[in-house]
């Protein structure tokens, strides 16, 4: 039994990790001290786990469009990205 | 009253959990990777970062049958709510009509995806279909599918009424009947007519189902495979090529996994948001409801 | 008057549903000479030479038992990891539940053509490549969520009392489940067997996927009926008439449950 058909790769795995540390850390935060629903900016009340899934698939789309659209590297706009989710996060 | 506040719930959904994440997590896990490469064959593949997405993002047959699969979705949701709804209210309440219509429109539901196209395939055929042959002989309007884009067009939407619309009338009836039936007592009373009763009484009771059916609708056609494939095998040229279609064609006729794993993200992304945001409105509009 | 037009246009709807169903019974019945040469509309000669071929071929009646034997393993796992999930859903608050919930809805909601080859890879990796039971596992992805989504919505209407004073009286969970709480929800369950079998019946891209022969549903079958020579007409019209027979029975057992169940289920 292989696993060679998933092709892994370096970035990839770093990428499923950090996804799945940060996963991991919001759920030991919300057993430890659960938060409440409240409104931010965004247009519906939201928790903290929300506003996390919120903000990784709007960082997403950021990526996507600055692929579809622009030319340079990925590093400028993995900064705003995060900028953005931490930005959601703490006010949205 | 509060549901119970426990955490040992989890425990009920370790199976559905274990099941699930065996689905759905190795396949989109491997599809993440196929992304990022470009893949020759087993164990011969180059990173290429993200040069896939690129490509699929400014792939402009991409955004061809991205936007023909907005139009295609609109169309069906235009279409399919209205006349479910038609059908709803045109069903009887009791008697021997009600199990039949019932039956009778959960029939094209339970069809196989393809056999639904092979029966299409076969009813719109110049030569051996009994409405190809009708529009063509006696209505004298020459009408090809597989040569027309329009007449192609025209041959989908309607299978996917023939095949949908069903699920919105059945949708639209359950909602219909759990209405109780004192409210069309008063509005007889007070002498309203058919249409005030409709928009005032059974719109909006119908709301909560209505909604369902659209996201559903929505959803379904958004993520429609078989029947176009089968029926028109998306074209003639390009015209039917709705997005699983090309995907299809991409990852499979090409065997360009790397090209199909962006663009299979690119679509989950789209469907995700969709589904967010559906759902958000769906949860909202119930709590309006309920107040 | 009113209702007049009502019935009418409601009649108009049931024949455009019933013609081309009707076309593939007609053409089920005929030959490929015959049908390729005239347009009639019902069989001047009917033969039953297709439906024959299909029931004394193996390769095609056992397509439809591969198929059945899937889409009733599938229903049976899906009904019993979604009955306790379906529960916890709609009796407790825990940590992510909305989240969970909403995940289990995106996988019936994500394009099944994404998953197809690493789906492949996968069953054959553990090596049950062309078995009955990886359609059924592979199906489950959409079926499962389904099922606790409408499970979920019969469970909710049941008050929540019942649950309290069945624990006072000293009923385990599990006791209490299988004796009371499923009998209670019995028609819910009938809901639910029916949709994951329609689904499951339906679905094509994961079984032709999956399956290389042992295990191969009618629907890849089907495709065989174009070759070189051409399409074989009346045999894939006897095929696919066939294929209708199964959801039609099984409509007929649930028809007065169906519309509830379409309405109970929430997104």
């Amino acid at each position: 039994m292989t696993l060679e058909w998933m092709y892994w790769t370096v970035p990839t795995a770093i990428f499923f990790i950090s996804l799945f540390a940060v996963l991991t850390a919001m759920g030991i935060w919300q057993a430890l001290s659960p938060s409440v629903e409240r409104r931010g900016f965004l247009p519906i009340a939201t928790t903290p786990g929300d506003r996390l899934f919120i903000g990784i698939v709007t960082s997403m789309y950021i990526h996507l469009a600055w692929l579809g659209f622009t030319d340079f590297s990925l590093w400028i706009v993995f900064p705003i990205a995060l900028g953005w989710m931490i930005v959601v996060m703490i006010w949205g | 009253m509060d549901k119970w506040e426990n955490n040992r719930a989890w425990l009920l959904l370790i199976p559905v959990l274990v099941i699930v994440s065996f689905s759905a997590i190795i396949p989109l896990m491997t599809v993440v990777n196929y992304s990022v490469q470009d893949i020759m064959g087993p164990g011969n593949s180059l990173f290429v970062g993200t040069e896939m997405f690129q490509s699929v993002l400014r792939d402009s047959r991409l955004h061809e049958a991205l936007w023909r699969q907005f139009l295609f979705s609109g169309l069906v949701l235009l279409i399919e709510i209205p006349l479910g709804v038609l059908i709803a209210l045109a069903m009887p309440k009791k008697g021997w009509g009600v199990s039949f219509s019932l039956v009778a429109l959960a029939l094209p539901l339970l069809i196989p995806w393809n056999t639904i196209g092979s029966i299409w395939m076969i009813f719109v055929r110049p030569d051996i279909g009994l409405l190809g042959a009708f529009v063509n002989n006696v209505l004298g309007i020459p009408f090809d599918h597989t040569a027309k884009a329009l007449d192609a067009w025209i041959t989908v939407m309607l299978m996917e009424v023939w095949h949908w619309t069903s699920l919105v009338a059945l949708l639209a009836y359950a909602g219909l009947r759990a209405i109780p039936e004192v409210y069309f007592q008063a509005a007889k009373i007070d002498g309203a007519s058919g249409w005030s009763t409709f928009r005032y009484i059974q719109l909006p009771k119908m709301r909560g189902v209505l909604t369902i059916a659209v996201l559903l609708r929505f959803m379904d056609s958004f993520l429609i495979y078989a029947e176009p494939f089968v029926l028109t095998g998306g074209g003639p040229g390009n015209s039917t090529t709705f997005l699983s279609i090309y995907l299809v064609k991409i990852a499979v006729g090409q065997f360009d996994l790397g090209t199909a794993g962006a663009f299979s993200l690119i679509y989950f992304l789209i469907v995700l948001l969709l589904c967010f945001v559906f759902y958000q409105v769906l949860l909202n509009v119930g709590k309006g409801a309920k107040r | 008057m009113k209702s007049k037009s009502r019935v009418i246009g409601l009649v108009i709807y049931l024949i455009f549903i019933f013609l081309p169903i009707y076309w593939m019974l007609n053409m089920s019945l005929r030959t490929n000479a015959d049908i390729l040469g005239s347009l009639t509309l019902y069989p001047a000669d009917p033969t039953f030479a297709n439906y024959i071929k299909i029931f004394t071929d193996s390769s095609w009646y056992s397509g439809y038992i591969n198929s059945m034997i899937y889409v009733t393993i599938n229903t049976l796992i899906s009904l019993t990891v979604a009955l306790p999930a379906a529960y916890a859903f709609s009796r407790y608050t825990f940590l992510g539940d909305k989240h969970i919930f909403f995940w289990l809805l995106t996988n019936r909601m994500a394009p099944a053509a994404v998953f197809l080859l690493p789906f492949f890879q996968l069953y054959s990796t553990i090596g049950l490549l062309d078995t009955h039971i990886a359609v059924a596992l592979a199906h489950c992805l959409f079926n499962v969520p389904l099922a606790v989504w409408i499970l979920e919505g019969f469970m909710s209407g049941i008050p929540r009392e019942i649950d309290e004073t069945a624990f006072i009286d000293g009923y385990s969970l599990p006791r209490f489940f299988l004796t009371i709480f499923i009998p209670l929800i019995r028609s819910g369950v009938g809901v639910t067997v029916f949709f994951c079998f329609m689904f499951s019946w339906v679905e094509l891209l994961f079984a032709r996927t999956l399956t290389v022969t042992n295990a191969k549903p009618i629907a890849a079958v089907m495709t065989r009926t174009v070759s070189a020579t051409g399409m074989d007409w009346g045999l894939l019209a006897a095929a696919g008439i066939l294929t209708i027979v199964p959801g039609a029975v099984v409509i007929w057992f649930v028809r007065n449950h169906m519309a509830k169940g379409f309405a109970l289920g929430r997104v």
